[in-house]
């Protein structure tokens, strides 16, 4: 006699729990600027919108690591892409100086409407060749040239003295945008929460489309998807550059809220850091990574009030996730099985 | 003589001093079932891989409807109509029937660089997956993961994909490889069923059952084709029938 199907069975409470669980974070995230105004602490709005903003870095390199099966230690230098577009045009455009003479001129600007696509873009642009050229080997190959690659974007952006070098640069103010206030950090905050909640729909549309299912194909049996008749390199370099520009974007946030940025951002420490998030919240699920980066920055947080070596309990607490939970936090809290996309 | 599907020229393959492929000539009639039988290590694998496109051949020219596909990559040949199935399944475990032939179905139906609809929702392939399913006969099987379906299930459901994009020829690799009694009798039905509708190169250990379904057959040793005759002579074939069918 056939056993009823695992996961059907468990698959209908899993999901109730799922939302339930879901709609819980959101209001949380939504009503998080009154329940701290109440507290009187209003640095906690800040630390959340570096939370959302590294989840949204989170959430894209889950993207292409978790969906993709694409082990990339090099996101972060997507992330630095977008952060340092973002903070050299709008020092121009503060100085009214231009950004390039020859072979044309680019000036600068401040709005937030502008830099941030570009942002976007030159994030994707960067991924789209390192992707290309990093594609083309698997395995340990490509962890380590993609490190290489962010490393290469690292020091240049060290060498790059007009633009503070080792030390980095500061954001004069933030952007501007038609109708809010960046300056205002709830309103800053609350921008962050619609940016990650878009890319969040958008992710969600993505693993569920047929480009998705080609992505999710090739992370099982890519070897298999080729003598099906897809052409898996031009699928995965996409899933790559999508990853790369969601990064862009939460570059282009982080350079508005700390107001500086520097090379640091895309050390492959930083890199590692965003994967931790990943692995942390739960690999191959979307939500995961925003649990993953609020776990991961909280920690860091409250631990070091204690202590500076913070990363000694960290680190044995990440084993333990990684070793006992299939599906990270999320897992815990949402149940193992079914289809998170 | 009917028309050549696919067809090889002296092909040839060595890895370090084993020459998995020597000198390898072989035509398949369209429509026609052709067999291609050998001991194990004869090269029957090699050979396949290299028909796929899987691995390239050191010398020699592959051609398929009278075109040379000897450099094409996998993926274009497949497009090409030229499909495989594998001796170790490969399915995507972690889907189900539906979803494994779906995405079969998407490799040859519309484009893919759809981001945003559903793509269960697409009516291109939702048409199409229940035909793939009947096809195989796992309809009833429909919501389970290939993870859970038995070892002859999951055979079928390789197949099924194989067959999803309406190919022209069909590659078996040992299908019969690790089948029980049960499983081959399921196998030998869908394999005749296949016959009329695809060309097949059914490439097998086992002789007996490849001959019986085929009408010619190639016998592979060491690398080259040490024999080629019609199937049912070369089940008659004394010397056939002592190497190969233990008599």
């Amino acid at each position: 006699m056939q056993t009823i199907d695992p996961l059907v069975g468990g698959g209908k409470r899993s999901v109730s729990r799922r939302t339930l669980a879901i709609a819980g974070g959101a209001l949380l995230l939504l009503a998080l600027p009154m329940l701290t105004a109440m507290l009187d602490e209003p640095y906690l709005v800040t630390l959340f919108s570096r939370i959302l903003i590294y989840a949204l870095a989170a959430v894209s390199l889950d993207l292409m690591l978790g969906f993709g099966g694409m082990v990339s230690l090099g996101h972060a230098a997507f992330f630095g892409v977008g952060a340092y577009v973002v903070c050299i045009l709008s020092a121009h455009g503060f100085e009214g100086t231009p950004v390039l003479t020859r072979p044309f001129t680019v000036g600068g600007h401040e709005s937030a409407l502008v830099l941030w696509p570009l942002a976007v873009l030159l994030a994707a642009m960067a991924a789209a060749v390192i992707g290309a050229l990093s594609l083309r080997t698997s395995g340990m190959h490509f962890i380590m040239i993609t490190l290489a690659f962010a490393q290469m974007i690292y020091y240049f952006f060290v060498s790059l003295e007009a633009y503070g070098g080792d030390d980095g640069m500061s954001l004069f103010t933030r952007n501007t945008m038609p109708g809010i206030d960046l300056a205002d950090d709830r309103q800053f905050y609350y921008l962050c929460l619609a940016a990650l909640a878009a890319f969040l729909f958008f992710a969600h549309r993505l693993v569920n489309s047929r480009f998705g299912m080609v992505i999710r194909g090739c992370k099982e049996n890519e070897r298999r998807m080729k003598s099906l008749g897809f052409p898996t390199f031009r699928y995965r370099l996409v899933c790559f550059v999508i990853a790369g520009a969601g990064a862009g974007l939460a570059g282009a946030l982080i350079t508005n809220q700390t107001e500086y940025v520097s090379p640091g951002l895309m050390h492959w420490t930083r890199s590692g850091e965003i994967l931790v998030m990943v692995l942390l919240g739960g690999m191959g699920t979307l939500f995961g990574p925003v649990l993953g980066a609020a776990a991961l920055l909280l920690m860091e947080e409250l631990l070091s009030i204690y202590t500076e070596h913070w990363m000694v309990y960290l680190g044995p607490f990440l084993i333990l996730v990684v070793l006992f939970a299939k599906r990270g936090i999320y897992g815990w809290i949402a149940g193992g099985n079914g289809n998170h996309g | 003589m009917a028309d050549t599907l696919l067809s090889t020229r002296s092909l040839k393959k060595r890895f370090g001093a084993v020459q998995a492929t020597d000198d390898l000539s072989l035509e398949v009639a369209r429509g026609e079932l052709h067999a291609l039988i050998g001991p194990n290590g004869a090269g029957k694998t090699t050979a396949l891989n290299q028909l796929s496109g899987e691995l390239a051949p050191d010398s020699g020219e592959i051609y398929f409807e009278g075109r040379p596909i000897t450099h094409l990559r996998v993926h274009r040949r497949a497009r090409m109509g030229l499909a495989r199935s594998y001796q170790i399944t490969s399915v995507f475990d972690h889907l189900t029937v539906r979803e494994n032939l779906a995405l079969a179905i998407q490799a040859h139906n519309g484009h893919n660089f759809r981001f945003w609809r559903r793509a269960g929702a697409d009516p291109l392939i939702r048409g199409a997956i229940d035909p793939a399913m009947a096809r195989v006969g796992l309809e009833h099987r429909s919501r389970m993961p290939a993870a859970n379906l038995s070892h002859g299930e999951r055979r079928q459901l390789d197949v099924g994909m194989a067959l999803a994009g309406n190919p022209k020829m069909l590659l078996l690799d040992e299908p019969y490889a690790g089948m029980g009694p049960g499983g081959a009798v399921e196998l030998t039905k869908l394999i005749r069923r296949l016959k009329n509708e695809v060309t097949i190169l059914l490439v097998e250990q086992n002789a007996n059952l490849a001959l019986q379904a085929a009408s010619r057959g190639y016998v592979l040793e060491t690398g080259t084709i040490t024999l080629e005759d019609d199937a049912e002579k070369l089940l008659d074939n004394p010397e056939i029938r002592k190497a190969y069918l233990g008599e």
